[in-house]
């Protein structure tokens, strides 16, 4: 995904170096590369790549991660702006 | 089997069927006008020996294999027409979101008790691309009830989870079917499983495969390993193009009431209304209209990585002002200046919002992003909007 790149600087994304145990599960399962690790240790070497998809997070065994997950959809966003989290669906498109 | 016309020539309705001619006791009494139908058009081949009452047989099982958890289908690795057509309508509209196969366990080729699990979504169009990499492959595939929602949005739901592959890995007898307890997952469900919960609930531990089902012949060939490229989604021109058809066939119902609302607009004026106004710069409009549906759900996804900017809505303001000023210059002459204006804005601030409703469908753009873009992005649309109508209306008064 090189030449498609959204918002820099906006990802919620954490991760805490300290209680890494550098499984390397986090480089398995994010789809856009986000993490490496080198010497036993995950670093973000593309935090501007993270879509917040939540996955690293839901299988980090250290729970060295933290990212508040969701979908990058506009209708969806709408929704959640008008009807709070709980009744929000996407728009019945490609998204969901 | 008395029943089956034995004459083919019934068909032609020429000559009576066998059936009704046939002198001698029957084995059930038939109503003269019931069996003329039978006679209406070529006999279709006999059921399959694999069909049970109160089932319906899918055209892509191949045959049951007897498992140590009750028959399996073996499933064939090629499309066939109704899947091909099905996924080409399955693509153009919304009917793609109700399009299932049944939750369980299946199988291609000759699996054994060491062949490999691969797990799925009940998607159709998730199980048909799995299936059809698997040509030559032994393998299991188990089938989870993710309500017929792909893997990546099932995931995102939270339907593709941890206890649902528990339930499934249960549920189907896999522990009996295979020696070994490793389960394959495509990366993109890790969304939604968390695959030491999975473990701890059932047994089986979690490979993460490749997120396209291409990949899986290769994922399998190099010892269940993933290269760098397999672990990343793409968003390819032509995986977006295909998005382009259900985009188009969401605006239906938006576009009639934006017709309506053209057509009011237009006929506004000195007059209070006039139909010949409302048909003449209508059409103008309209065609601003098409400008701005065609830029925002045709060219930003088509163009994406190409349009400048990074926000959606950036992009599709861009295309869309473009497609209005090829508007103006086709109208040249026609419009007078304020309408000039009204028409690129309509174009652009409708390329807009479709372009940022074209986030949704990315498999890139983070929620915080969206919504930062969002906050920036509708109040000036809004006010775009505001000044095409004044401009349109306007115009007319003015004039
Ligand atoms: S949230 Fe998703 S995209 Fe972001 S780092 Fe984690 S796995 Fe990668
Ligand atoms: S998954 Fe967690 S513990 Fe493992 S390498 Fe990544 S951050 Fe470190």
């Amino acid at each position: 995904m090189d030449t498609l790149r959204y918002l820099d600087n906006v990802a919620t994304l954490h991760l805490d170096g300290e209680a890494c145990v550098g499984c390397g599960e986090c480089t398995l399962v994010c789809p856009h590369g986000v993490f490496e690790v080198n010497e036993h240790k995950a670093a973000l070497v593309d935090l501007g790549g993270c879509m917040e998809c939540g996955a690293c997070a839901n299988n980090c065994p250290a729970s060295a991660i933290t990212v508040s997950p969701g979908v990058g959809c506009a209708v969806y966003i709408i929704q959640t702006w008008i009807k709070g989290k709980e009744r929000a669906t996407c728009g019945g498109g490609e998204c969901c | 089997m008395n029943m089956t016309p034995k004459n083919e020539n019934c068909s032609t309705g020429q000559e009576p069927c066998s059936c009704e001619t046939q002198a001698g006791p029957q084995p059930f009494p038939m109503h003269p006008g019931e069996d003329v139908v039978c006679c209406g058009s070529p006999v279709r081949p006999p059921s399959s020996t694999l069909e049970r009452p109160g089932y319906r047989l899918w055209h892509f099982v191949e045959e049951f294999v007897e498992t140590p958890a009750g028959p399996v289908p073996r499933v064939k690795t090629s499309l066939a027409r109704p899947d091909i057509l099905a996924t080409a309508l399955a693509r153009m509209s919304s009917f793609r979101n109700d399009y299932k196969v049944e939750p369980g366990l299946y199988c291609v080729g000759r699996p054994g008790p060491d062949s490999a699990v691969l797990v799925s979504a009940n998607y159709k169009l998730s199980f048909d691309a799995l299936r059809k990499e698997l040509s030559g492959l032994d393998a299991w595939i188990l089938v989870l009830d993710t309500r017929g929602i792909n893997v990546w949005c099932a995931a995102g739901k939270g339907l593709f989870c941890a206890p649902e592959v528990i339930r499934m890995v249960k549920l189907s007898g896999l522990e009996e079917v295979v020696r070994h307890r490793n389960i394959i997952l495509p990366q993109l469900s890790a969304t939604g499983v968390s695959a030491r919960d999975v473990e701890k609930g059932c047994g089986f531990s979690v490979t993460w495969g490749p997120v396209r089902a291409r990949d899986i012949r290769g994922f399998i060939r190099a010892g269940m390993k993933a290269e760098f490229p397999m672990r990343r989604v793409t968003f390819t021109f032509a995986e977006r193009l295909l998005l382009v058809p259900v985009e188009l066939f969401l605006l239906i119902k938006p576009t009639m009431w934006a017709l309506l609302a053209i057509f009011v607009l237009s006929g506004l004026g000195v007059g209070f209304f006039s139909f010949n106004a409302a048909w003449l710069r209508g059409f103008m409009a309209v065609c601003a209209l098409g400008a701005g549906i065609f830029a925002g759900a045709v060219l930003v996804p088509a163009l994406l990585p190409w349009l400048p900017g990074r926000a959606f809505s950036l992009k599709g303001a861009i295309a869309g002002l473009l497609g209005g000023a090829g508007v103006v210059l086709a109208f040249w002459g026609r419009a007078r200046g304020l309408e000039d204006l009204a028409l690129v804005l309509f174009a652009g601030v409708v390329s807009s919002y479709l372009a940022m409703n074209f986030t949704g469908a990315t498999p890139f753009t983070s929620p915080s992003g969206v919504e930062k873009e969002m906050r920036r992005a509708i109040p000036l649309q809004a006010a775009a909007l505001l000044a095409t109508i004044l401009a349109w209306v306007g115009a007319s008064f003015a004039g």
